[in-house]
């Protein structure tokens, strides 16, 4: 009996009453643990079952539906006009995305569009959106892999972007922005200059962001070359969105099939080259200032003339399938409605790209390290509430 | 590419049309395997955007299951739709596009579909002991299985 097993011996018989102990207590065994769903890198409710070899993972399974609240189900039970403010609950941290793509939907079953006016102010809160929802990535997926600092940094700048959402339409974060037809709202006195006041602001700020990390040494570390996907890889899974972008495929569905008022403005589509956690962090970086070139241009410019299509009172589209997409800020965020010509819809199915897309988790993290699936998961972007319905 | 598809399959596909600027084929549920094969390796339609389903109760044919597709290279996108009974099981096309497999548990989770050839058919959204399957249109919107929230939750209802 070697020393530590007699110690370990003698702490079982004096009170815990474990028995006899083995030779030793460390195994070359695999390992199967769990984490969450009840975890604060995961970002909501996910519970991701691990199966380890010492800190090497080699595989995962996703236990998902926590957050599952059946919104397809209340949709076929509400008419059009009331199914949309449940639509920003999905992925609520890009409600005006959501809300952007059932309203083209429904319009195109109606086969109505929105005016111009109504179109650019919906790119302009969209894209506003967008740069929101990757804020918010940015700080939670740098605090997941150790750097506290940009939490407070994008916290911050994400607070003005909510305040003018507020001021528009009263609320903060399930905007509920759009109408079916166009906007509900005229922008308010001033609204060109506080986004045009927003845009100068949070210029300099991106760069302070980069500056704090793009070639931080730890970062660089627990990024370059985590979760490595292929372009390939990307396609056959359907994953869409950044991840794709920083795959290598220049795929972006504002400029593969221009939808509101996309096809007036000018900006690029950032793509990477390696397909890991690096790559996809600076995709969304240089997301965010292309974002911020469109608003540029469309708040300039924004024509005048009504912010609502004529659309009745009831909406009852024709008998009709329709699917609609955008560019969420997770990737293509689909809409499949089936109208039966009532005032309710017969089906609708969300196509949401955060549940696809993590379905990639399990190729991204095999062979690597337990630390990096968090970085992976926050590299993902993903929103539970999108991934459950 | 219709009228190539019609030439090799000819009454198998039963509807090909277009409808406000969308394609979609209605399809014979035999052909269906075959057909989404060709679509991706001949026609480029590399990327599966949804796999999904819709419920008619007063069908004969009760389910409409519909492949939603897009090809990089073409840059567009059809719906493949085949109808199929209750009961009956469907082909599984996570041999073809991997990204089906998660679509493919969630209709069989929302409506009870089976697929054949799906490697780990099981439920994804609901508990697995769940029973009912939710987007079925007998099945009410308040209705849940009280049996599971009892023994599992231990409360009476979750209503």
């Amino acid at each position: 009996m070697t020393d530590a097993t007699k110690s370990l011996s003698r702490l079982s018989s004096s009170n815990l009453e474990l028995g006899e102990p083995d030779k030793t207590f460390l195994d070359t065994n695999e390992l199967i643990i769990n984490m969450g769903p009840q975890h604060p890198a995961t970002h909501g409710v996910l519970r991701v079952i691990l199966k380890l070899d010492g800190e090497k993972v080699l595989g995962t399974e996703c236990v998902i539906g926590y957050l599952h609240r059946g919104v397809e189900k209340i949709a076929e039970h509400r008419t059009y006009a009331m199914f949309n403010p449940y639509v920003d609950r999905m992925d609520y941290v890009a409600a005006v995305s959501n809300g952007l793509g059932y309203c083209e939907a429904v319009e195109k079953l109606l086969n109505v569009e929105a005016p111009p006016r109504a179109k650019y102010i919906r790119v302009i809160l969209t894209e506003l959106n967008r740069l929101a929802s990757h804020m918010l990535w940015l700080g939670t997926h740098a605090l997941d892999i150790g750097a506290i600092t940009p939490l407070f940094y994008t916290f911050r700048d994400r607070e003005e972007i909510l305040k003018i959402f507020e001021k528009y339409c009263g609320a903060r974060l399930t905007t509920h922005a759009f109408r079916i037809g166009g906007c509900q709202y005229e922008t308010y006195e001033g609204f060109e200059r506080d986004v045009t006041k927003f845009v100068d602001f949070v210029k300099p700020k991106i760069d302070e962001y980069e500056e704090l990390l793009t070639t931080n040494r730890i970062w660089v570390k627990r990024t370059k070359g985590v979760g490595v996907i292929s372009d390939k890889d990307c396609i056959a899974l359907g994953v869409t969105g950044p991840v794709l972008r920083a795959s290598g495929v220049k795929w972006d569905l504002r400029k593969a099939q221009p939808y509101a008022a996309y096809s007036d403005f000018d900006f690029e589509i950032p793509t990477g080259q390696n397909g890991d956690t690096y790559d996809r962090y600076l995709v969304r970086m240089q997301e965010m200032r292309q974002s911020l070139r469109i608003i540029e241009q469309a708040v300039g410019k924004i024509p005048e003339g009504p912010i609502m299509a004529k659309v009745p009172k009831v909406l009852k589209p024709p008998v009709g399938e329709i699917y609609h997409s955008i560019e969420a800020p997770k990737g293509e965020l689909g809409y499949f409605i089936v109208s039966d010509g009532s005032t309710q819809p017969y089906r609708v199915r969300v196509r949401p790209p955060s549940f696809v897309n993590l379905q990639a988790l399990d190729m991204m993290v095999r062979g690597q390290l337990v630390a990096d699936v968090i970085a992976v998961i926050g590299t993902l972007d993903i929103v539970l509430g999108e991934v459950d319905r | 590419m219709v009228t190539r598809l019609k030439a090799q399959y000819g009454s198998g596909i039963r509807e090909a049309n277009t409808y406000l600027g969308q394609n979609y084929m209605v399809v014979e549920p035999s052909i269906a395997a075959e057909l989404l094969q060709i679509l991706r390796d001949q026609e480029q339609f590399d990327y599966c955007v949804d796999v999904t389903a819709v419920h008619y109760p007063n069908r004969e044919k009760q389910f409409d299951l519909i492949w939603i597709l897009y090809s990089h290279v073409r840059n567009e996108r059809i719906r493949v739709k085949i109808m199929i009974t209750d009961g009956e099981t469907a082909p599984s096309s996570v041999s073809i596009w991997p990204a089906a497999n998660w679509l493919e548990r969630e209709v069989y989770d929302m409506f009870g579909i089976r697929f054949e050839g799906h490697p780990d058919l099981k439920r994804i959204l609901l508990p697995d002991g769940w029973k009912g399957h939710p987007l079925r249109k007998d099945y009410g919107i308040i209705q849940q299985d009280q049996e599971w929230v009892q023994i599992n939750l231990g409360i009476e209802s979750g209503q």
